[in-house]
């Protein structure tokens, strides 16, 4: 019963809102980007600001800044001492709370349509106007420790999710958990914070996405009494980071753990995100759907529903990266199967779609399942705004966003099958085991 | 239950971390108002009545609706019924086998999901206006004629013992398992909502049809409607989902109950560094005149915001732990407060005193009137935003019906945060806070003796 908040950017440069809806984007003097997604579903709003800074851009030997840093981002400036930001959004009934991933960190607000402007003035202010002191990072420092013991120290699959990610990025950063190496988060303090934060926090490197019940004028308008005032405090450089060589060996790796009740496979492939190939991206979205979502997909079928070698099986894709990213694959096996019996189900499956393609009709109910999230997207101003803050501190504009449906609609079953064949090659991949004892121990 | 979700596990989803999620009171309605929230009372032609909010802003439909009856009307030695059921009507129904009802479904990107709940069984639908006529032909198949086919039971069934196996070792799930096996021991509270991997193995589509039709009928039905969409459609088409239902329903009485055991703590031995606590005692009934100011009195203690007494003294000053919330839960039965957290093994003893102390200061002292203020300017603000999606609308129009609040609440409800006093959040937190709480820990809480080489 621990209710934490995961913001799921899931799946994609994601499902975009029809064109009906539309964004605008401008920029300011100080050249930070505004994009205002107009809804008017309820009087309500939804600040982001998104910074273009994440997990990957952390210092050698400093895994975990950028998450930290998020974290002191609510210790206060010299004009809104440490509270007084939460206490006025607060005071109004809303929402806030901020995330990190490995290519972006976002705040947010939600508040009704009339509180925007204070909104817009606290983010401009902390921005650049953050104060630090030991008495608050040092309690905090222990927060993010406890963060990491809960999601990660207490659970063996996010443990084994580490050893998969570790084992695929052989030379990026996204090898590196956004939370950090714990051995490194336990050595961050004040100055690492603050050196990374006047690094990165500025107005060139932001983008303010405000979805609901605003017109851009009058954001236009706002955000020249607020974010416009913000100095440019640091020059931004283009985000080249290391990056993999051509992957040469299927890998795999095994965590056991006495907790383990229920054993699982994952694997996850080396694969272009949107920013690398946008063609790529939108069959590998396609071919995630048909292979591994729901109980009519390819993988549910076979492994759950005919061959009964396991409890449940399903595919993932995250295009939304800058750099090469993961498609993923996963099985829990039924009750005295084994890996390898699963394993080989599961490769059988892909090895179909890449022999024989995918069917009209599964192409066509994936992608009528996939293009109606644009729609269902109308309902939900939060989701709007996530989607264009994901979409512009990955790689991609609002005008992807806005093609997003007419592109996904023109994938073939050809692109589909040539990306299976292409991408979902055993070389590219690591295999993580979810075990109770390791092997070696038995004989032992 | 969604009987296909992907297990969830940071590794599959998107490397992002949140800050904090505080314990929003989630079995708690507290109805807001959009201002633009206009509910129609719709009787329909079959005398079913339905709650709608016409919307004509977005291109979808949502539909929530609730039967009285959840894992409270599970036989004692069949936990996990009610929940077998949600995840099993939707696996097949009429002429569809498993694979066409869902391919059906996907082809229309209709959305279905069944859930049961301590006290409830309840679906949601979602679809585009488009396809409407379509979804709730699904809908109605799902609930008048599931097929419950075997090969299909033995496939939900598996994929549970799987979910149950691997719960059954997360600290979380281990804390709130015994919690409710202590304190509600010999009632149906104690008994896991989902089951047990025994009771999950005996159960038989011979159950699951006793189930529904004990549970499923009209009379308890509660419904509310959302979208582009009139009275006389929505009346409609609720006759031809519920209509052929049975007018009465046949419940099991579940009796009222007091959470025993208050006072104790249970230590759980298990080899995990963070320990997890989870506390819970006497609550307030949803319809006791006291609730409003219980609920005030809870979210200065624990229940919004970075601002409450306790995310401010565990998290924020002695950074003990990452989540810290409190919560009001008004079961139909029974009436709990409970409160739970996370903390480092070695500091499990005095993350307990802090939360103790907090709870027993604000119960002695009581709230400020800064504090109150505080609470119900945040309340009254937050209205608006519990009614933000048709979904989440939809949902509300079902849970204040079930809290038979009248469906002008929601023009009322701020009134009713308004006009609680500071006397009454005083004498409340004591009657809230002093009763003492049950408490359950799983982890380790001395420090691990150091290991050699």
């Amino acid at each position: 019963m621990v209710f934490f908040f995961l913001v799921l950017a899931l799946a994609a440069a994601a499902p975009a809102s029809a064109q009906r809806l539309g964004a605008e984007s401008f920029t300011l003097d100080n050249g930070m980007q505004v994009v205002v997604a107009p809804n008017h579903r309820v009087p309500a709003v939804m600040q982001m600001v998104w910074y273009k800074i994440g997990g990957a851009d952390d210092p050698l030997g400093k895994s975990g800044i950028a998450h930290f840093l998020e974290h002191l981002m609510f210790k206060g400036t010299a004009k809104n001492p440490m509270g007084k930001f939460s206490q006025a959004v607060a005071a109004v009934g809303g929402q806030e709370n901020a995330f990190t991933s490995q290519d972006y960190t976002g705040y947010f607000q939600r508040v009704a349509r009339g509180n925007l402007k204070e909104m817009m003035e606290f983010e401009a202010d902390r921005m650049t106007g953050l104060v630090l002191s030991d008495d608050n990072v040092r309690p905090e420092l222990k927060v993010v420790l406890e963060e990491w013991n809960m999601r990660v120290g207490n659970s063996p699959d996010a443990r084994l999710g580490e050893q998969v990610a570790a084992s695929l990025y052989l030379n990026h950063p996204y090898g590196r958990p956004v939370i950090g190496w714990r051995h490194e988060i336990e050595t961050l303090d004040r100055e690492d914070a603050l050196a990374f934060y006047r690094r990165f926090y500025t107005p060139n490197n932001a983008v303010v996405v405000i979805a609901g019940d605003v017109t851009a004028d009058e954001v236009k308008a706002l955000a020249e009494k607020t974010f416009a005032k913000v100095p440019r405090v640091a020059d931004t450089a283009p985000r080249l980071r290391a990056q993999e060589p051509p992957p040469a060996a299927p890998r795999t790796v095994m965590l056991a753990d006495p907790r383990v009740a229920q054993p699982s496979l994952q694997r996850s492939y080396l694969v272009p995100s949107y920013a690398t190939s946008k063609k790529d991206a939108e069959a590998l979205e396609v071919l995630s759907h048909i292979l591994g979502s729901g109980s009519t997909s390819r993988l549910y079928r076979a492994l759950v529903v005919d061959q009964r070698v396991a409890t449940n099986t399903g595919a993932y894709y995250q295009g939304s990266s800058l750099d090469a990213s993961r498609f993923g694959v996963y099985a829990i096996p039924q009750p005295g199967v084994t890996f390898k019996t699963a394993e080989t189900a599961l490769d059988e499956v892909i090895a179909d779609i890449v022999k024989s393609g995918v069917t009209a009709e599964e192409l066509e109910r994936a992608k009528t399942r996939m293009i109606a999230d644009a729609v269902y997207a109308q309902d939900n101003q939060a989701a709007l705004a996530r989607w264009y803050g994901v979409a512009l501190t990955t790689g991609s504009t609002v005008e992807d966003v806005l093609a997003w449906p007419d592109r996904i609609r023109a994938v073939t079953a050809d692109a589909v099958r040539d990306a299976a064949r292409t991408w979902l090659d055993r070389r590219r991949s690591v295999t993580g085991y979810l075990v109770k004892e390791l092997p070696e121990e038995k004989r032992s | 239950m969604t009987a296909h979700m992907p297990i969830r596990s940071a590794d599959r989803l998107p490397k992002i971390i949140a800050r904090a999620l505080l314990g929003a009171s989630l079995l708690v309605a507290m109805a807001a108002p959009a201002a633009a929230t206009k509910i129609e009372r719709v009787r329909s032609p079959g005398g079913i009545e339905v709650w709608l909010v016409q919307e004509t802003t977005v291109p979808l439909i949502a539909m929530d609706f609730a039967f009285r009856g959840g894992a409270g009307q599970d036989p004692a030695d069949k936990a996990g019924l009610a929940s077998f059921v949600a995840g099993m009507i939707d696996e097949g129904a009429g002429d569809l086998d498993s694979k066409t009802f869902h391919e059906r479904l996907e082809s229309k990107a209709i959305e279905l999901s069944f859930t049961a709940n301590r006290d409830h069984f309840t679906g949601s639908l979602r679809t585009l206006t488009e396809n409407k006529d379509a979804a709730f032909e699904m809908m109605r198949l799902a609930l008048n004629a599931p097929r419950l086919d075997a090969a299909d039971l033995e496939r939900i069934r598996s994929e549970t013992l799987g979910i149950l196996r691997r719960e059954s070792t997360n600290p979380d799930n281990m804390a709130s398992l015994r919690w409710w096996e202590t304190a509600f021991a010999g009632h149906p509270y104690g008994r896991p909502v989902r089951g047990t991997l025994d009771s999950v193995s005996t159960i038989t589509a011979q159950d699951m049809r006793a189930y529904m039709k004990g549970v499923f009928a009209r009379d308890t039905l509660k419904v509310g409607i959302v979208g582009n969409i009139d009275g006389a459609t929505a009346g409609a088409l609720v006759d031809k989902v519920f209509g052929a239902l049975p007018a009465k329903a046949t419940l099991r009485k579940v009796a009222p109950a007091d959470p025993q055991g208050l006072g104790r703590v249970i230590a759980i031995d298990f080899d995990v560094q963070q320990s997890v606590v989870m506390m819970g005692g006497v609550g307030i009934p949803r319809k006791d005149p006291d609730f409003m100011a219980a609920f005030l009195v809870n979210h200065i203690l624990g229940g919004g915001a970075f601002s409450s007494r306790l995310y401010r003294e565990v998290r924020e000053v002695r950074g003990l732990a990452y989540s810290i919330y409190s919560t009001l839960v008004p079961l139909d039965s029974a009436a709990l407060f409970m409160t739970a957290t996370a903390t480092r093994g070695e500091s499990a003893k005095q993350t307990l005193d802090v939360v103790a102390k907090e709870i027993r200061r604000l119960a002695e002292s009581g709230p400020t009137e800064e504090e109150l203020a505080k609470a119900k300017s945040y309340q009254k603000g937050s209205f608006a935003l519990r009614f933000d999606t048709s979904t989440k609308i939809a949902a509300q129009l079902v849970q204040i019906q079930i809290d038979d609040l009248g469906i002008d609440y929601i023009d009322k409800r701020n009134d009713l945060v308004e006009a609680v006093t500071l006397a009454d959040v005083q004498r409340v937190a004591k009657r809230l806070l002093d009763g003492g709480m049950l408490v359950t820990m799983v982890g380790r809480p001395q420090p691990a003796p150091a290991k050699g080489g």
